[in-house]
């Protein structure tokens, strides 16, 4: 598979980002690059290999549903560049 | 104090050779004489390390110290440390003072080491030079036309100049053993599951796994010991008892079989590289180990593998 100027434009524009016709060009080799390494994966054989979700024989654990965590809003707080009161100002992103 | 093994550095703290004080002054004396050359660390907090070392003093002078009391070491800037600007080498994190303490730095308090300072790395670990860092690249002090590799590339240049005794990294990919290789040293990424997570910036969370940088060996066990520890906060935390790394240091290798994967001396193999790996077989032959050829097939997909985990 390989990627297009157009591609990047699009997906330059989904993420909002602008990029220069000298980056584009510079991306579109980059992500072609990252598609052949996809390519080179799917041409491997693996029928009859079994998924492997973890190379160690350990399964998920579990704990009780209780707060263990202290109240830390005292050191978070400052850390925003505009606060009210125990909440974040951030800037209008939706008109 | 300057070529001093973690051990021998425990000793002499113990034997009130010198104070922690004097001893994390020194190292913090040689950042300021030459960061400036090196760009290896990001953040320096010298009155906080200095308050950590005069604590560690009323330790060993109470005769309650452990093996790491009194030792400063060099943080790599991905671990959250209470109320150190941690920014993974990111502008976006430029103003951040993590609010607290992760696994691996609550492990190393705990053992009443010293935090001298958080090391310079790739922006989020992304990178293997050290030159995507936004405080700028750092250098190998070996030669400053050279990087240091990376992404743990400031704890790398800080251990080889000898700006810290040792140093911690992080390894999703490389970024401990390859800098470490790169500036002369032992590095070692430790079996994933083995050191908590907790606390640490994320890059490919089922690869990311925190290890020890130092001259030695036994340096690096010494250090393992206090960095491994099940957590319950780190869900891939592995439920294993506490080992000690350092009592099989001294054992003889007769008898271990190595096996030497062909795949990895393929194409792009730099000659020198080879003889050194080559002289290095010869060696361990030397010392009584069988030595194995073997072939890892799909080692090829490695590199596919990691990227495209990486970008997901």
């Amino acid at each position: 598979m390989t990627i297009s100027q157009e591609d990047i434009k699009k997906i330059a524009h989904l993420a909002r980002i602008n990029i220069s016709s000298d980056e584009s060009i510079l991306l579109e080799k980059k992500l072609t690059g990252i598609m052949e390494l996809i390519d080179q994966m799917q041409k491997v054989d693996t029928d009859g290999v079994e998924p492997m979700s973890h190379a160690l024989n350990i399964s998920q654990p579990l704990r009780a549903d209780q707060v263990t965590e202290s109240d830390i809003r005292k050191k978070t707080m400052p850390l925003a560049p505009e606060t009210q009161e125990s909440l974040f100002i951030v800037p209008q992103v939706i008109e | 104090m300057l070529n001093l093994s973690l051990k021998q550095l425990s000793q002499q703290l113990r034997e009130k050779a010198f104070s922690s004080e004097e001893l994390t002054r020194f190292f913090l004396d040689r950042i300021k004489k030459h960061n400036d050359r090196l760009n290896a660390f990001i953040t320096i907090n010298e009155e906080e390390s200095l308050s950590m070392a005069k604590k560690a003093d009323i330790t060993i002078a109470n005769g309650n110290q452990s093996l790491f009391t009194g030792i400063p070491i060099a943080q790599k800037d991905i671990f959250c440390a209470d109320g150190w600007r941690t920014t993974c080498g990111s502008k976006m994190l430029e103003n951040f003072v993590a609010p607290y303490n992760a696994t691996v730095i609550q492990n190393f308090n705990d053992a009443g080491a010293i935090n001298l300072g958080k090391t310079n790395m790739d922006e989020f670990a992304m990178g293997s030079s050290n030159e995507t860092s936004y405080f700028g690249a750092v250098k190998n002090p070996w030669n400053l036309e050279c990087v240091p590799g990376g992404s743990s590339g400031g704890s790398a240049s800080a251990v080889a100049a000898r700006l810290a005794p040792a140093a911690t990294g992080t390894d999703t990919g490389g970024s401990i053993r390859q800098p470490a290789s790169l500036c002369g040293f032992t590095g070692l990424k430790p079996t994933y599951g083995l050191v908590s997570r907790y606390g640490m910036i994320a890059f490919a969370s089922s690869l990311d796994q925190a290890g020890p940088m130092a001259p030695s060996a036994e340096d690096c066990a010494m250090m393992l010991n206090v960095m491994a520890s099940h957590d319950i906060k780190d869900s891939t935390s592995l439920p294993h008892p506490k080992e000690d790394y350092m009592t099989s240091l001294g054992d003889s290798i007769d008898g271990l079989r190595i096996g030497i994967p062909k795949e990895f001396f393929g194409e792009g193999l730099d000659s020198e590289v080879q003889k050194i790996i080559e002289d290095a077989i010869l060696e361990y032959q030397k010392m009584g180990a069988e030595i194995v050829d073997i072939s890892l097939p799909n080692s090829e997909l490695a590199i596919p593998g990691l990227l495209c985990h990486c970008a997901c």
